[in-house]
């Protein structure tokens, strides 16, 4: 029996955000995708299946090798979520805060 | 690290909240809103004006990928050092409209400090179309970092 997987959980994971960004632009294999990381690539397979099965991926055959593609319209269904939003300002923020740090140092 | 920044948007209102808090003391959380160059380097914008003053006027110029230039502007309505900002910002030639921001600065300790956001927009709808919006620029600017890592490791 496969759990029912939660979207927003789904997305609630950088790892997995990192993996949909990388395969929003084209369609990659899992080898692919994992060689853009440092995790172990069991773990990365475990991502893409979490993703695939809660749809935002889709899986593709092309001859022997297995490809990944974003399932857009599932993707628009995420579009309302706040998370990118939070995202752009966490990044903002963060930003802020080390330029400040280094700031203080340099006095 | 992880969640330091909070969004409060609630279901059918027209308003959200930022909170975040900082690893900084008050004073240099504030200066980074009022130094330009400062500003330029975490908002990724060019300052094109910054008035920090009561009825002070701005204006930032963000360039995206493909060299399109957003101009963002607004009013400062109030201004008090190290507490208050209140602000209209506005995108030029966007119809988006116009938001108030209420940013308030508070001291936490002497090395810590947390800054509300209050944005109100002209209506619910505007609001969330402002949040889609984010989707996108998010995916963008993610994609655009990640780009730089992956181009350093080769």
């Amino acid at each position: 029996m496969k759990l029912r997987r939660d979207v927003f959980q789904a997305i609630a994971d950088p790892t997995r955000r990192a993996i949909l960004l990388l395969v929003a632009s084209q369609s990659m294999t899992a080898g692919a995708i994992a060689t853009n990381f440092d995790t172990a690539r069991p773990t990365i397979s475990k991502h893409l299946q979490i993703l695939t099965e809660c749809a935002l991926l889709e899986q593709e055959q092309n001859g022997r090798e297995i490809y990944y593609q974003i399932n857009a319209k599932k993707m628009k269904e995420v579009a309302d979520f706040i998370e990118p939003f939070r995202k752009i300002w966490e990044d903002r923020f963060n930003k802020l805060e080390t330029i400040m740090k280094k700031y203080t140092s340099k006095k | 690290m992880e969640q330091k920044t909070k969004i409060n948007a609630e279901e059918g209102k027209q308003e959200l909240m930022i909170t975040r808090e900082f690893d900084l003391p008050l004073e240099l959380l504030f200066k980074a809103y009022v130094d330009p160059d400062i500003v330029e380097q975490w908002m990724t914008t060019k300052v094109l004006k910054l008035e920090s003053k009561k009825h002070g006027h701005y204006q930032f110029e963000s360039t995206d990928a493909q060299g399109n230039k957003y101009r963002f502007t607004g009013v400062i309505h109030e201004f008090i050092p190290n507490r208050k900002i209140t602000r209209t910002f506005e995108m030029e030639n966007m119809s988006f409209g116009v938001q108030l921001e209420l940013l308030d600065f508070e001291k936490l300790t002497d090395n810590t400090s947390k800054l509300n956001m209050h944005i109100i927009y002209e209506s619910v709808t505007q609001r969330d179309q402002v949040l889609k919006i984010g989707m996108t620029q998010g995916i963008n600017m993610a994609h655009n970092r990640l780009q730089d890592i992956v181009n350093k490791l080769k």
